[in-house]
């Protein structure tokens, strides 16, 4: 039983990133699940629990069957579409932390490329019009009548407010997406390896909606599976990886805030939910922004890289744009962001594969490491942990 | 080639059908606490702030001003023959909406434009509010 003790990372594992991955996703799931517990060394009878998305279509008790698990004693998942990625790992830190469960397997896994398109809207066999990147969220009902139906459309809307008030461009944004594509080119896992891209052809390419997002500022669709392991500090000093301490994590979920239709809360120009999740991890690890050398922040859109800098108080309000422009989120600059080329530049793995990049970093292992990592934060915006060396 | 409309239909359930039964009849409403007398959208059975269950529905003036705006262009949006301007608008009675702005010229399109709600029909049948220029109805 570990009651304070504290929890660490110790495995990560990963299919390749592809458009077409040629097996099912339960497959990608056992696969990265035995690639991370390998990775941890550890066998999967000692995994005692398990956590992913609501989202995910492969169940726990499947999973088990293709690992071996032999006795769970805990199984949950998490709301909120990619939000739910990182409130994995709070949740599992809690859960080694009570004693629910000792070793707690998080996975996610997708064919959302070659099985269904993730973020498009469907007309079902009986009429009507859904979007399953919506579901648990107001966009079905309060968006998809007017033509707003997929995640872009519905994250533009919320985004226009933020760049007309603090004179946001397009332009602005492309400089995110050019550096991530720099991260991306350099790392052989990223789809985007060998490929990085210009400002004027992020430019040039198409509008996805209009004046926000055109198609160089939206994160891929993938096929893959991403796992981690977690548990307790102590025992992962007897594991074979160093362990990475989750030196805090926490959710936040303000009044008023939706996963993505982000209409109903008081000012539009800031991100309560990254504040609110900034602030529990900086309180409960006594770190502060300055403390942290590289930041993994939830880039299915690049705007929400911007507005992330912001709540995490990286920057202040309205200033991520120059902060970005000024090459501070480079590798070599002030605070590397999403080295691995994050969701836009290696793949959508909703947003699990920003996770592993921080796990990578923090034990020198990262292909664009950066220098001497002792805190890595990583952000879904509702939810964020620090990682660090034990 | 058929006039007839192709705008999706709305999805209707049992905590906010009183929003788009309201709309068929050209009303844009809005849910009110019978007790403490507050407005809240989107529709929900009990109000955060005195945890009543009692509730109204109350006409709205339609008036409002643009708060953010987009045009969807890729996946073109299923139901519209021509891409939407899709629009967030704040009301004036307080609450927010998600809507279109219909004949409106992009080069007008700002935070803060003036709008007034008129409705729209939809392919079962149904109608939806959408919003036009203030002063510029047609």
């Amino acid at each position: 039983m570990n009651r304070s003790g504290g929890a660490a990372i110790v495995g990560i594992g990963q299919t390749e990133f592809s458009k077409n991955s040629g097996r099912s996703e339960l497959q990608l799931a056992a696969e990265a699940s035995r690639a991370a517990l390998e990775d941890a060394s550890l066998d999967p009878s000692d995994v005692d629990g398990m956590i992913t998305f609501t989202l995910d279509s492969s169940d726990e008790i499947g999973l088990s069957r293709c690992l071996g698990v032999r006795d769970l004693a805990y199984a949950t998942r998490i709301p909120g579409g990619g939000a739910a990625s990182v409130a994995t790992v709070a949740q599992a830190m809690a859960v080694v932390e009570s004693g629910l469960a000792d070793t707690v397997l998080i996975w996610r896994a997708m064919n959302e490329r070659s099985a269904y398109r993730f973020g498009q809207p469907i007309v079902p066999p009986g009429g009507g019009l859904v979007n399953i990147a919506g579901a648990g969220t107001g966009s079905l009902l309060w968006c998809m009548p007017f033509g707003a139906q997929t995640p872009a459309s519905w994250e533009a809307l919320a985004a226009q407010h933020y760049m007309a008030t603090f004179g946001v461009t397009n332009r602005d944004l492309g400089n995110v997406s050019v550096a991530q594509r720099r991260h991306a080119a350099a790392n052989p896992a990223a789809w985007f390896y060998g490929r990085p891209i210009t400002l004027e052809e992020h430019q040039q390419s198409r509008w996805v909606v209009e004046p926000v997002l055109r198609l160089l500022d939206c994160c891929q669709e993938s096929d893959g599976g991403v796992a981690l392991v977690v548990t307790s500090l102590d025992r992962a000093r007897d594991l074979r990886q160093p362990p990475v301490r989750v030196l805090a994590a926490a959710q936040s979920i303000p009044a008023e805030v939706e996963v993505i239709s982000n209409y109903y809360h008081a000012d539009l120009t800031v991100m309560p939910e990254a504040m609110g999740t900034a602030r529990r991890i900086y309180q409960r690890s006594g770190l502060t922004p300055g403390d942290m050398q590289l930041a993994m922040l939830y880039d299915a859109f690049t705007p929400q890289v911007l507005k992330q800098l912001e709540g995490f108080g990286f920057c202040g309000r309205g200033e991520a744009k120059d902060f970005v422009r000024d090459g501070n989120i480079e590798l070599g600059g002030r605070l590397p962001v999403n080295t691995n080329g994050g969701l836009i530049g290696e793949a959508y793995i909703h947003g699990m594969n920003n996770i592993t990049e921080a796990v990578r970093q923090v034990r020198g292992t990262a292909v664009n490491q950066v220098p001497n990592v002792e805190h890595a934060l990583v952000s879904c915006a509702m939810a964020g942990a620090i990682l660090g060396r034990a | 080639m058929s006039d007839a409309p192709t705008r999706p239909d709305p999805v209707y359930t049992a905590d906010a059908t009183f929003f788009w039964e309201g709309a068929d009849r050209g009303e844009l409403l809005c849910e009110r606490c019978s007790d403490c007398a507050r407005l809240r959208h989107p529709p929900r059975p009990m109000c955060p702030h005195c945890r009543s269950t009692k509730r109204e529905t109350v006409r709205l003036s339609g008036r409002g001003r643009v708060l953010s705006w987009i045009v969807p262009r890729h996946p073109a949006p299923i139901g519209f023959a021509e891409p939407p301007v899709v629009v967030l608008v704040a009301l004036d009675e307080g609450i927010r909406l998600v809507s279109n702005l219909e004949g409106a010229d992009p080069a007008e399109l700002a935070i803060g434009l003036p709008v007034e709600a008129t409705f729209a029909p939809t392919r079962g049948g149904h109608a939806v509010p959408v919003f036009r220029r203030a002063g510029h109805a047609t």
